[in-house]
């Protein structure tokens, strides 16, 4: 309570700061704040989109709770959460929602004698060992689906974030959708009730901890491990082909995702495909559709505009994966349900 | 007062007026001084007040919806939306007790070295280096746990001890489990480390209040060091020793980064030390980030925060009452 108001106090000072800095000049800032795996995208878009469309994005990678809190609150000008929120809390706030990208999670394990992608695993085994079901990494089921490789007498260590976090939320999401006892027994969340395993802040922690312990097994956001060369591993998708992580495995699960959901929160977990990696995750901004500032909100809008326009390669360098172009336009479509005194702020002019 | 200042003020000749001028103005600049540092006073009573009230009533939603079994219960689930402190409540007060069981000793042989054997030359060098280690922000404390102290523990300590004292009975259960380096045992070593000065500060302190006479006099009889430090320095010291102590108890009870960073951060209690834990401070720090406003869980925090406040308020106070004593001589 007490951190969500100074947040608040923080995020109006800093537009207050913003707007009479920027009066003189020819632009315009807008406020956002909330989830943190996109913050490295947001913060190079924001750069380039300054060049380019004189509009200042100031985002504030505060999680995507607090991200939530703030625009239910209307202390920034757009929220981002990793973590879509439900029809009814969209309807009782009156925030719209779209996803802006996209990431992947990928399991990354520290095994003697075993190298990166060699490592064959599935969705359900993956949620045994993290209800502690299989504890040995010569478990006869590893062994079996990894005739290539000899596994070790080693017990299995299971490592999460300790933080609540988008992260977690899709980790957990795809566990439960693979396994009925992972879906009883723990459920999905921010943050979850393990069974086994110790927690680590942060993905630095997770890598740090599955680096020094022998045995362990964790999950990063695909960037992450492919920045700090973690050992990853296959995964099995739901056509039942083992498939490394890819730039080409997360367009195929983009591609064969749902996104007719109802605002956009496709999941796209355990896509169909034969080609699709199973864990992969939009990531969210918010919006109020009855904006005080109409201004605010166009620039807002142009702002992800010119995103995702412009923004696609900038995404690819830093391991995000580019919505489809179709999705692209569905929500430009749908931004029309922002709207100052009726009408419509977008499309601009 | 003013009542009779003004009568003498207006009796008085005109050659006493500049006279008056400076008193009053005197008068006045101490009042507004007086009345700025009651201020100051005040607010931080007040300040301290508030803290304490707005984590209660932050925390009444969980309290009121558990009850008192919020403080007992081990249950910690997110997803149910089931929260107890118990886990939280054990892993403070046991890396805590642990980390005075590490640091005590060494404080104790830091502040007798220190003031008894060491040579004029080194006193200070040694002096200031423990008091340096109070100054080592925690996050440092945290990053030095993670990559140097973790993979000590999880490669060399822990599976000697747990191939060794693992396979005791009963005992063994203190240290079985997989060597992940985390947990209880590595928050208490840091925390001891992180304690250590101001336990080693305060005993030095109240070591040097001994009157050398009576140790002189012990000498004289030929008592041995440790027989003067067991039945002279001691005995005069015991009860300001224990608030030095509990000082450090205080400190170890809140401390948060570092000890997030190497406890291992899990909702469970296991028999094992070298199993990970959680400790109030730590949960809140994770899991503050995350929490929706208005949310169960955020009440939960704060209902954390409150407790935390209330086992170190007590502490601390109890610190206080016996220090009192000894230093104020």
């Amino acid at each position: 309570m007490v951190s969500n108001r100074l947040l608040a106090l923080a995020a109006g000072l800093v537009a207050t700061i913003g707007l009479s800095m920027t009066a003189g000049a020819q632009q315009a800032t807008i406020t956002g704040a909330g989830a943190s795996f996109p913050n490295p995208l947001y913060q190079k878009w924001g750069e380039a989109a300054k060049a380019a469309t004189g509009i200042q994005l100031n985002y504030q990678s505060v999680g995507s709770g607090a991200g939530q809190a703030q625009i239910r609150n209307r202390t920034v000008d757009f929220g981002a959460s990793d973590a879509p929120m439900t029809a009814e809390q969209l309807r009782e706030h009156n925030l719209l929602q779209f996803p802006a990208t996209m990431g992947s999670l990928v399991a990354i394990v520290n095994i003697p004698g075993v190298e990166t992608n060699r490592m064959r695993l599935t969705g359900e085994i993956l949620a045994e060992i993290y209800l502690g079901k299989i504890t040995k990494w010569n478990d006869a089921r590893l062994v079996e689906m990894n005739p290539g490789l000899t596994l070790p007498n080693l017990a299995i260590a299971p490592v999460y974030r300790a933080d609540g976090s988008g992260t977690t939320f899709v980790w957990v999401s795809y566990l439960a959708a693979v396994s009925p006892d992972f879906q009883k027994q723990v459920g999905v969340g921010t943050s979850v009730k393990w069974p086994t395993g110790t927690g680590s802040r942060g993905n630095e922690g997770v890598a740090g901890t599955v680096r020094q312990v022998r045995g362990a097994i964790g999950y990063v956001e695909q960037a992450y491990a492919e920045q700090n060369h973690l050992v990853t591993t296959q995964l099995r998708n739901k056509a039942g082909n083992y498939v490394t992580p890819t730039p080409e495995a997360f367009q195929a699960a983009a591609a064969n995702a749902d996104w007719s959901a109802p605002n956009f929160a496709a999941s796209l977990v355990d896509t169909q495909g034969e080609k699709s990696w199973p864990i992969v995750s939009p990531t969210f901004i918010l919006l109020p559709k009855n904006p005080q500032d109409a201004t605010r909100a166009q620039n807002v809008l142009k702002f992800f505009d010119w995103a995702f326009s412009h923004g696609d390669q900038v995404a690819t360098q830093l391991d995000y994966i580019p919505l489809p172009e179709a999705v692209e336009n569905a929500i430009r479509a749908a931004w029309a349900q922002v709207q100052v005194d009726g009408k419509p702020v977008w499309p601009a002019r | 007062m003013q009542q009779a200042a003004t009568p003498t003020a207006d009796a008085a000749p005109p050659s006493g007026l500049p006279l008056r001028r400076g008193q009053s103005s005197g008068a006045l600049g101490d009042a507004i001084f007086a009345a700025a540092c009651r201020g100051a006073g005040v607010f931080v009573l007040l300040l301290l007040g508030a803290i304490i009230l707005e984590l209660f009533l932050g925390g009444l939603q969980a309290f009121r919806a558990f009850g008192p079994g919020f403080v007992t219960s081990t249950e910690w689930d997110p997803v149910q939306e089931v929260f107890g402190a118990g886990v939280s409540i054990y892993g403070t007060l046991i890396t805590a007790v642990l980390a005075l069981v590490f640091a005590v000793p060494l404080a104790f042989g830091v502040a007798f070295y220190l003031t008894e054997l060491a040579p004029a030359w080194l006193k200070r060098p040694v002096g200031t280096a423990v008091e340096l280690l109070a100054a080592v922000p925690s996050i440092i404390y945290g990053m030095w746990g993670f990559f140097l102290i973790v993979p000590f523990m999880s490669q060399v300590v822990q599976p000697f001890v747990i191939d060794t004292l693992g396979e005791l009975p009963l005992l063994g259960d203190l240290f079985a489990g997989p060597p992940f380096g985390t947990g209880i045992f590595t928050a208490a070593l840091i925390l001891a480390i992180m304690v250590l000065p101001f336990i080693a500060a305060t005993m030095r302190d109240v070591f040097e209040t001994v009157p050398p006479v009576y140790k002189e006099s012990a000498y004289g009889l030929g008592c041995t060091q440790w027989e003067v430090v067991r039945n002279v320095v001691l005995p005069y010291t015991r009860v300001s020793v224990v608030g030095g102590i509990m000082l450090g108890l205080g400190r170890a009870l809140g401390e948060t980064m570092a000890v997030t960073f190497v406890i291992g951060n899990a909702n469970r209690i296991s028999a094992s030390l070298f199993g990970p834990g959680n400790t109030i401070a730590s949960l809140v720090a994770l899991e503050f980030g995350e929490s929706e406003l208005g949310s169960l869980k955020l009440s939960a925090l704060l209902g954390l925060g409150f407790i935390l406040f209330v086992i170190s308020f007590i502490v601390l106070a109890a610190s206080r009452l016996l220090l009192r004593q000894r230093l104020k001589g």
